[in-house]
């Protein structure tokens, strides 16, 4: 008998927590108020000796954060707010935490909405990284690849490439790479040959971060060859709307071009303007869009 | 030290009974249902995220059962009066002391035996089948020996953890002496602030103070090497040595304090 009655109270319990989220749903995403300890300090304290797991469970929720608001309804403003200060907590508590920084640094400098796009945080978090371990010439690496890709400061990018060359143990592309990047900085081939390299990393998501941006870059290229045709149609037909339907009927496409995500790339009829569509995997494209302040 | 064996082995026995033990299963579904979720979660830091857990949960485990334990100790056997009748036999009070002691100890040993063999299952489980370009990522690998040097030390500390709960244990209540304890324990993280203590205060006398609890309370700082062992920076054999060593002459001193203590309390 009071077995069965802690299994209807149990049961009751469930039910209770079922109907609450039924009827008084969570938050979709996180709030910044929500983030009760700020200070990392205080964190490496109040954990003890436990640093490890807590710097774990900070990484779990920076990477839950960046995906909720990521992935949340377009209703939603985006603003990543918590997305620095749950880094910054994961490696003051654990300062070897290498994808916190590598990682983290690619989620902070992402273009908006895809990211906060704030190279400045990426920036700070990699100086972080190399100030724990000055030997690290990955995060020397990923810091050039943030003033090149997201600042376009190629002189600092190759200054970057060339101390992460200099450190014990680096490869040794890095020192053709600066001198890349030196004499062709802004150029599409100097680009492709930065992230082919971050392809070759050890790291999964780094891997899948370069082969995004290299099916990027393929975009760009394709766009560029379509802004040819979009320019021969606006010749032949001076002042007239330019739409793909009427490009594949003057024949100067076999069909709607897509991306290789599959979406088609959008076309502005008025300016001639390509770029890729917002449901695309390939958005935003760089500067494509900016964050709100 | 035949009737300290005899109290030590008594003390085992008792933990079975009491379900020490059923700590282990919990420790093992954590473990394991961790090792399930957090591939998803993770972003890859799965061996990472499963040898930080499984350290930080053999500590902890280790760290209650030595506090809740190791204060009852004496203390239940004083307040049931079984010290009675066992003072009328040929033991003296100081192999009484050691015996419980060496009894829990046996007891955390077993316990961190088999946590140590379920993180290098369930390490050894989610590393099979690992491409190599996916291990060269990898900080340490999976089934590094150098997590023995963080277990041994983890050990180490509960060992000296319980020497102080045992210490109070034999003259104070249970409640007061995981007071005590618990206060050390969480003091004694925080040793190198003390010992930085004249840098943010002006008075000589509070600089002196703090250096000298720098000295006097048990350093448990020292005995955690868990991250430098999950990032596979090298700890020394010499440096384990010399904690381990630190920590036994600390737990000599606390047992000789427990055993005059303890022999001075009057019973009649």
């Amino acid at each position: 008998m009071k077995l069965i009655a802690a299994a209807v109270c149990f049961a009751g319990a469930v039910a209770l927590h079922a109907a609450e989220d039924r009827y008084l749903p969570k938050p979709a995403v996180d709030r910044p108020e929500l983030l009760y300890v700020r200070s990392p300090e205080t964190a490496r304290r109040v954990v003890l000796r436990y640093q490890g797991i807590a710097a774990d469970l900070y990484w779990i929720r920076a990477i839950q954060h960046f995906g909720e608001e990521h992935l949340s309804p377009p209703s939603h403003v985006r603003t990543y707010a918590l997305l620095y200060p749950l880094l910054d907590l994961t490696t003051t508590l654990d300062p070897y935490f290498s994808i916190a920084y590598r990682f983290g640094a690619i989620f902070l400098g992402e273009q908006y909405p895809g990211g906060p796009g704030r190279p400045d945080l990426a920036i700070a978090l990699l100086k972080k990284g190399l100030a724990a371990q000055p030997a690290k010439w990955q995060y020397m690496q990923d810091l050039g690849f943030v003033y090149y890709w997201h600042l376009r400061d190629y002189k600092t990018a190759a200054s970057c490439f060339e101390r992460a060359a200099d450190i014990p143990g680096a490869p040794n592309w890095l020192r053709p790479l600066a001198a890349v990047t030196l004499a062709e900085g802004g150029q599409r081939s100097a680009s492709r040959t930065l992230w082919e390299q971050l392809a070759q990393s050890d790291e999964d998501w780094l891997r899948d971060s370069a082969k995004l941006r290299l099916t990027q870059l393929d975009a760009m290229d394709t766009i560029d060859a379509l802004h040819a045709r979009v320019d021969r149609y606006r010749q032949q037909h001076p002042g007239q709307p330019v739409t793909w339907e009427r490009l594949v009927a003057a024949g100067l496409l076999p069909g709607v071009p897509l991306d290789s995500s599959g979406a088609p790339f959008v076309l502005d009829p008025a300016t001639g303007y390509i770029t890729v569509a917002r449901e695309s995997k390939l958005f935003p494209l760089p500067g494509q869009i900016q964050a709100p302040q | 030290m035949n009737a300290a064996r005899c109290v030590a082995i008594a003390v085992f026995r008792e933990s079975v009974r009491d379900r020490v033990f059923y700590n282990l299963l919990f420790f093992a579904v954590l473990l394991v249902g961790a090792s399930i979720l957090i591939g998803q979660l993770t972003a890859g830091q799965d061996i990472k995220i499963i040898k930080d857990l499984g350290l930080s949960a053999t500590s902890l485990f280790g760290l209650f059962i030595a506090i809740f334990v190791g204060i009852s100790l004496v203390s239940k056997e004083v307040d049931r009066r079984s010290v009675y009748p066992l003072f009328a036999k040929p033991i003296r009070r100081s192999e009484f002391v050691v015996g419980k002691y060496a009894g829990l100890l046996l007891t955390l040993l077993a316990n961190t035996i088999v946590m140590t063999v379920a993180i290098y299952l369930v390490l050894f489980f989610l590393s099979r089948g690992v491409p190599d370009g996916v291990r060269k990522a990898w900080d340490a690998p999976a089934l590094d020996p150098a997590l023995l040097k963080a277990i041994a030390l983890i050990y180490v500390d509960i060992a000296l953890v319980t020497a102080i709960a045992l210490f109070f244990s034999t003259y104070s209540s249970p409640m007061l002496s995981a007071v005590f304890t618990l206060g050390i324990y969480v003091a004694g993280q925080f040793n190198t602030d003390l010992r930085r203590f004249d840098q943010i205060v002006s008075s000589p006398v509070a600089a002196a103070i703090g250096k000298g609890l720098y000295y006097v309370l048990p350093d448990f700082a020292r005995f955690d090497v868990k991250l430098a062992v999950v990032h596979g920076i090298p700890v020394s054999g010499t440096y384990v040595l010399l904690a381990t060593a630190y920590a036994a002459v600390y737990i000599a001193a606390l047992l000789f304090g427990a055993t005059l203590l303890f022999s001075r309390r009057d019973f009649k």
